[in-house]
């Protein structure tokens, strides 16, 4: 028979093992599922997982795709560390759009150097507005910040739509839903020429560096931490679970509003009814992947980047279905999630020890 | 009156899926679980109910299919949380990602098949009757058996012996456990429940709602289902009334055009998501009533000590 035991501790070893474990289980999944479709698996994960990356071009769109999704993370990780479940990150990136976005088109032809911080600043705004609400609905009214977070999404998808199909719509195009293109003043920066790698990705290095900076010497990194591990005790100590969801919220608000901002004003250069390939949920996994540590998103988020790339790469080449990447993506978070178990639990097999050793 | 008809007849199909899959998730919450991936299993139920159906021709084959896969998918939550006592939240997150993916895979070979819409009933006489006739006796199945089943469960709950063992188990797990009731098993069964009518309520939608098969076509019903269990403070008869007023307002955009309103058609769309936030928001500030019906447990692992 197998049991669990409790460990007396959490496993460190097991911390650090498990997203490996996770993601070799995936890959045996994955190869499996691909010969289901008739696929030769070995070439299948090859297509998907080598190939994209095996030239230096390959390389710098996983930075492109990995940007997004890392900044999102590391807003998220807070949240869930103090068991906030902002899971609307996808409308506050939307909103970031739409609020630094706008700007852009507002000021059309404007050539000022002022324009891109603006934009910034704007993006930052939309997105901490949209992830405010929920934070003022659990805290004032106690509703539940997973379900309002997520409807909000569904209503800044819908307004993006309502902009480029409407009021904002490009009145020199040829009638698709999609806005003027923004002003060279209103792009980001090129980093690396002969790449769509854009300041964004500078400033997502900059976030994973803040963020362990925060969660590692601040006041209110500590608190996440204890609220997070042990809520009664932190409520001892009068830590207001409060303010923590606000932190939270507007925290993860803001970097999600101001990834969506990058995305459009980097690789997109427009806004249009579409602008991500769903980097807000994808970024729940990249937080738990990377062990809700900055570090550890920087990682989560290539792998999953890599999701991405192999997913479209395995669309051209295999003609398999876009979904795959979303398959891989869920899998992988069923492995991790059953992994962690090993962290906190032995497996042993047998029956129960005797009384006096048991745990 | 020329609209009434259509308007209640078009509410009747959109409230059913909303109570087909709150109504399981009522179960599965009472047990003490929180199973978030609602969307997810309602969207493989849609696929596995359109695929077989489309394959084989019969719609019961489908309606089949979907219950069974709406069951593995709960059984996959219920193996990580329950056994393995893994995090609720995130599983069910993980749940309702993995049933996107998943679903839109399988339904890409099927995407532009036709099939035939469930069959409304058909009374001789009581069909025909003017006005009523159609609303209450032309119904397909599944619309009835939405109706009894959120009728059953009340039952269930408040006048049947497993329903108080099912609410002791949601609100004090050790209690029942030092009883000598299995919590785990009984929550294994209250999730499947839930799976089993979220796949049914993706049938619904695939065979009878929109007789075809398109990616993410649950759009947000599923947490809309969840946020009804909240609305109904865990009550079986206000999900009924629940479900039919979002049904209601998630139809209005379809007849508000006729009617010469002329709104952007995207703020009609946003109406059930922010009927949703809004709801949520009145319901949850009376705390006390919160605390008074929601499962003292929910979303708690359960370990036996040993």
């Amino acid at each position: 028979m197998v049991r669990l035991e409790p460990r007396r501790q959490h496993s460190q070893a097991m911390v650090y093992l498990s997203p490996v474990l996770a993601i070799l289980m995936t890959l045996i999944v994955g190869g499996i599922i691909f010969s289901f479709m008739g696929k030769n698996p070995f070439d299948a994960l090859y297509t998907f997982f080598i190939l994209p990356i095996n030239n230096s071009y390959g390389i710098s769109e996983l930075f492109v795709k990995a940007t997004p999704l890392v900044i999102i993370a590391i807003g998220l990780s807070m949240g869930f560390r103090a068991n906030v479940w902002n899971i609307g990150a996808e409308g506050q990136l939307t909103m970031g759009a739409i609020f630094g976005g706008g700007l852009a088109l507002y000021f059309y032809d404007s050539e000022s150097m002022f324009l891109l911080p603006a934009m910034f600043v704007l993006g930052a705004i939309g997105g901490a507005f949209w992830g405010g609400i929920p934070a003022l609905l659990r805290t004032r009214f106690n509703a539940n910040e997973i379900l309002t977070s997520l409807m909000l999404t569904y209503v800044a998808t819908l307004f993006l739509s309502f902009l480029v199909h409407g009021p904002w719509r490009n009145p020199e195009g040829f009638n698709f839903p999609e806005s003027r293109p923004f002003p060279d003043a209103g792009l980001l920066p090129v980093i690396y020429d002969g790449t769509r790698v854009h300041l964004g990705t500078a400033f997502a290095v900059l976030v994973v560096i803040a963020g362990w900076i925060l969660l590692s010497k601040s006041v209110i990194g500590f608190q996440l931490r204890v609220v997070g591990k042990a809520p009664q005790a932190a409520r001892h100590v009068g830590f207001r679970q409060k303010r923590m969801v606000w932190f939270t919220l507007l925290l993860g608000g803001a970097l999600s509003g101001l990834a969506g901002l990058f995305e459009v004003a980097g690789p997109i250069g427009q806004l249009q009814p579409a602008i991500s390939p769903g980097y807000g949920f994808t970024a729940i996994i990249v937080a738990f992947l990377g062990r809700l540590h900055p570090l550890g998103i920087l990682f989560g988020g290539l792998i999953m980047a890599l999701t991405y790339l192999g997913g479209e790469l395995a669309q051209i080449t295999l003609g398999l279905p876009n979904a795959v990447t979303g398959l891989f993506q869920g899998i992988l978070l069923f492995f991790l999630l059953a992994c962690d178990v090993l962290t906190k639990y032995r497996v042993r097999f047998g029956t129960p020890a005797a009384k006096g050793e048991a745990a | 009156m020329d609209w009434l008809i259509p308007l209640i007849l078009t509410v009747i199909t959109a409230s059913t899926p909303l109570l087909l899959a709150s109504t399981g998730e009522l179960i599965t919450e009472k047990s003490g679980v929180l199973n978030l991936g609602v969307e997810g299993m309602m969207l493989v139920g849609a696929i596995s109910g359109f695929a077989v159906t489309a394959s084989s021709g019969s719609a019961i084959l489908g309606i089949l299919a979907a219950i069974i896969a709406g069951m593995l998918m709960s059984l996959i939550f219920a193996f990580l949380t329950l056994t393995l006592m893994a995090n609720q939240v995130a599983t069910g997150l993980a749940l309702t990602i993995f049933g996107v993916g998943f679903s839109a895979l399988v339904g890409s070979g099927f995407v532009g098949f036709a099939i035939e819409p469930l069959p409304g009933l058909h009374i001789p006489v009581l069909t025909d009757i003017p006005l009523v006739g159609e609303i209450l006796f032309g119904q397909d199945f599944l619309v009835y058996l939405s109706i009894v089943m959120v009728m059953a469960v009340g039952f269930f709950l408040s006048r049947t012996r497993g329903g108080l063992i099912l609410k002791a188990v949601g609100d004090s797990h050790h209690s029942a456990h030092a009883i000598g009731y299995s919590v785990i098993k009984i929550r294994y069964m209250a999730t499947m429940f839930g799976g089993a009518m979220a796949g049914l309520a993706g049938a619904y939608l695939s065979l009878s709602y929109t007789p075809m098969w398109a990616e993410n076509m649950t759009a947000g019903r599923g947490w809309i289902a969840l946020a009804l269990v909240v609305f109904a403070t865990w009550r079986p008869g206000r999900l009924l009334a629940g479900a039919y007023m979002f049904g209601l307002i998630s139809v209005l955009q379809l007849h508000a055009q006729s009617a010469g309103v002329h709104v952007p058609s995207q703020f009609m769309s946003m109406l059930p998501y922010l009927a949703t936030v809004i709801v949520l928001v009145i319901i949850s500030s009376d705390r006390a009533k919160i605390r008074l019906n929601a499962p003292a447990c929910i979303g708690q692992a359960f370990r036996p000590a040993q």
